[in-house]
């Protein structure tokens, strides 16, 4: 039922989960978790509350380390050795489930300092706004559906604009692969059905991996989808493949 | 797109050099007047006052970089004002040459009467002022960039970095406070005779010091303005409000902090520099854990996150302190301890910002750049 991952398939896979396993207090978040994400494909990610999505999340952006296992990008960097921001160097970008964005920024200037650039203090101190950027910032800010908020303060921004705009700040970075954890939480039908073409207008140049409560979203999205459940992989497959696995509705859909 | 972020505004460089010709032209020249009778002539106690207050401003103005912008409550900041005080002391002391009550011509009159037999190693040199000069800005700086270094890179942040700062200055309070550390104890460093060979006690030296402290403050303060205005200081209000997000973003918030933590303590270092030769002593109590709490009073008074507020609470609160400990001196800590809860409870956003608010009221909007909104406070 569940398709292993073969030990080969580093050496192509973006994104190779081994055998990770994080305990908090006896409580095992990750169970011996292995996860395969390829190039420029866009994966959803469902479970119920506790599966550990989030906690998976975390492993592969460094906030959190795993007991055991490994974690393995573009085949060749061990995230586990990794801090945050070294993994953000490497082209991994995260949104947060809830959203988080610079709140006394505004817009544009969220996006300034996600923009790709160089990232040392010195640099940062000294970096002077040019034409590309600004040409890239008034794209992005396009993309996102901001316009004329650029100089919005970010935290006066509703709960969906302050989602587009982390998601906004994924783009600018130019990471090769994005994790979005609940993009869509506390979007209109609306603001959901634009953030699923977004997400899919990235495929192929970027590979997006999407964890998500919303099924109607999942299912728009039509990619390949991952349920997670106590910390480990209980099925993989399209949507119509896991909605109707019966132990995914024994645990999940069923509910 | 990011506003083209230019150091001052046309009307803050009228304000700023309006107020620099002010106070280092005008004021000086009403004090050198020839006829101290005259009710326009500025008395020569008020000289050293002034100066004072101006380094009390360089100093509340470095913690409110950190704290305002970076969200770093340092209450250890006097320990680098200390610092850079007792390193103009240590030149200071050596200037007294055989003056001293001892006249000894190798060692200052406190190692002698602790009868010290020759200079401790880490003296020599001060003899120049050049190599006191490095000093002032070394030892605050290293102090704070290894302290930092441990501190940001092992990630603790809020009220457990304030509770350590708080014991680095109590650790350098009692390491100065001991006779065998060579800094002259309880009684600390006094009785100053010259400066660069001018008389430390003549109008004219008193004037200058003024001078030099009010640019040092001017200068600093374009200084700080140059970081916040930076992209590097909107990435200091962006991780003071979402430190993991700046971190996601792939950029180092240990080497930011530690960047603005060791330019602040050297900012430090410079007014307690400066400080020394106008009150002539600089002791252990400069250290005293209560004296780092006041500075941040003053920048909660005026206002954080936005370094005029800063620099004008410390004005505000030493001119009171100032009046009060004449008048009524058993009332000052009472006025003082009021004083920080009344901001804290009614205009948390200080001085500057109670502008702001009457502004935004009267619906022309704004609000200072660095001012913590409701939404992202702790």
């Amino acid at each position: 039922m569940t398709p292993a991952p073969n030990s080969g398939a580093t050496t192509e896979s973006l994104l190779y989960l081994d055998g990770v396993t994080v305990s908090f207090d006896g409580f095992r978040a990750l169970n011996d978790l292995s996860f395969l994400v390829e190039a420029g494909e866009v994966r959803s990610v469902i479970g119920p509350n506790g599966a550990g999505k989030t906690t998976m999340m975390d492993v592969i952006t460094g906030k959190t380390r795993p007991d055991r296992g490994s974690v393995v990008f573009e085949g060749k960097h061990d995230l586990t050795r990794l801090d945050e921001s070294d993994i953000a160097n490497l082209g991994i970008g995260r949104k947060f489930q809830k959203p988080t964005v610079f709140e006394n920024l505004s817009v544009s200037e969220n996006l300034e300092l996600a923009r790709k650039s160089p990232r040392g203090v010195a640099r940062t101190l000294l970096a002077a706004p040019s034409e590309a950027e600004r040409a890239e910032i008034a794209a992005t800010i396009e993309r996102i559906g901001l316009v004329g908020r650029e100089h919005a303060r970010a935290g006066s921004l509703s709960h969906g604009q302050k989602q587009w705009l982390e998601i906004g700040m994924l783009l600018i970075q130019d990471q090769r692969l994005l994790l979005l954890d609940e993009p869509v939480a506390g979007m209109t039908d609306r603001e959901t059905e634009a953030t699923a073409e977004l997400i899919l207008s990235l495929a192929g140049a970027r590979t997006v991996v999407v964890v998500e409560h919303d099924m109607e979203f999942v299912r728009s999205l039509a990619a390949r989808v991952t349920v997670l459940h106590e910390g480990a992989v209980l099925a993989e497959g399209s949507v119509d493949f896991v909605q109707n696995h019966p132990a995914v509705i024994d645990v999940y859909l069923g509910r | 797109m990011p506003r083209a972020s230019s150091l001052l505004s046309p009307r803050g460089w009228a304000w700023f050099l309006g107020t620099g010709a002010l106070l280092i032209v005008v004021v000086p020249l009403l004090n050198a007047l020839p006829n101290a009778s005259s009710p326009a002539q500025i008395p020569d106690y008020l000289i050293p006052l002034l100066g004072k207050y101006a380094c009390y401003a360089l100093l509340a103005l470095s913690l409110d970089l950190v704290w305002g912008y970076a969200g770093i409550l340092s209450l250890g900041h006097g320990a680098f004002f200390a610092l850079g005080g007792y390193a103009m002391g240590m030149y200071l002391m050596r200037q007294i040459g055989t003056r001293g009550v001892y006249a000894n011509p190798d060692l200052p009159d406190f190692m002698v009467f602790l009868n010290w037999k020759a200079l401790p190693w880490y003296w020599h040199g001060f003899d120049h002022f050049a190599f006191a000069a490095v000093m002032i800005v070394l030892a605050p700086g290293l102090l704070a960039f290894a302290f930092g270094w441990f501190a940001f890179r092992s990630r603790v942040t809020g009220v457990y970095l304030s509770i350590i700062t708080q014991a680095l200055t109590y650790a350098l309070l009692l390491v100065f406070f001991r006779n065998d550390t060579g800094f002259g104890g309880n009684n600390g460093l006094t009785d100053f005779k010259d400066i660069l060979g001018f008389n430390i006690q003549a109008p004219g030296t008193r004037r200058a010091l003024y001078i030099a402290s009010v640019v040092a403050l001017g200068l600093g303060y374009l200084a700080c303005r140059a970081i916040v205005v930076s992209k590097l200081g909107r990435l200091l209000l962006a991780l003071r409000d979402a430190e993991d997000r700046v971190r996601f973003l792939g950029y180092s918030v240990a080497h930011a902090k530690l960047f603005v933590f060791t330019a602040s303590a050297v900012l430090a270092g410079i007014a307690g520099a400066l400080y020394v030769p106008q009150v002539g002593i600089i002791n252990p109590s400069e250290f005293s854990p209560g004296n780092s709490i006041e500075i941040a009073i003053w920048v909660a008074v005026g206002g954080r996150g936005t370094l005029l507020g800063a620099l004008l609470g410390a004005v505000i609160v030493n001119a009171a302190k100032t009046w009060l400990t004449g008048s009524l001196p058993e009332i000052w800590l009472f006025v003082l301890g009021g004083l920080f809860i009344l901001v804290t409870l009614a205009f948390p956003q200080g001085l500057l910002g109670l502008r702001m608010q009457l502004r935004s009221w009267r619906g022309d909007g704004g609000r200072p750049r660095g001012v913590i909104s409701e939404e992202s406070a702790p």
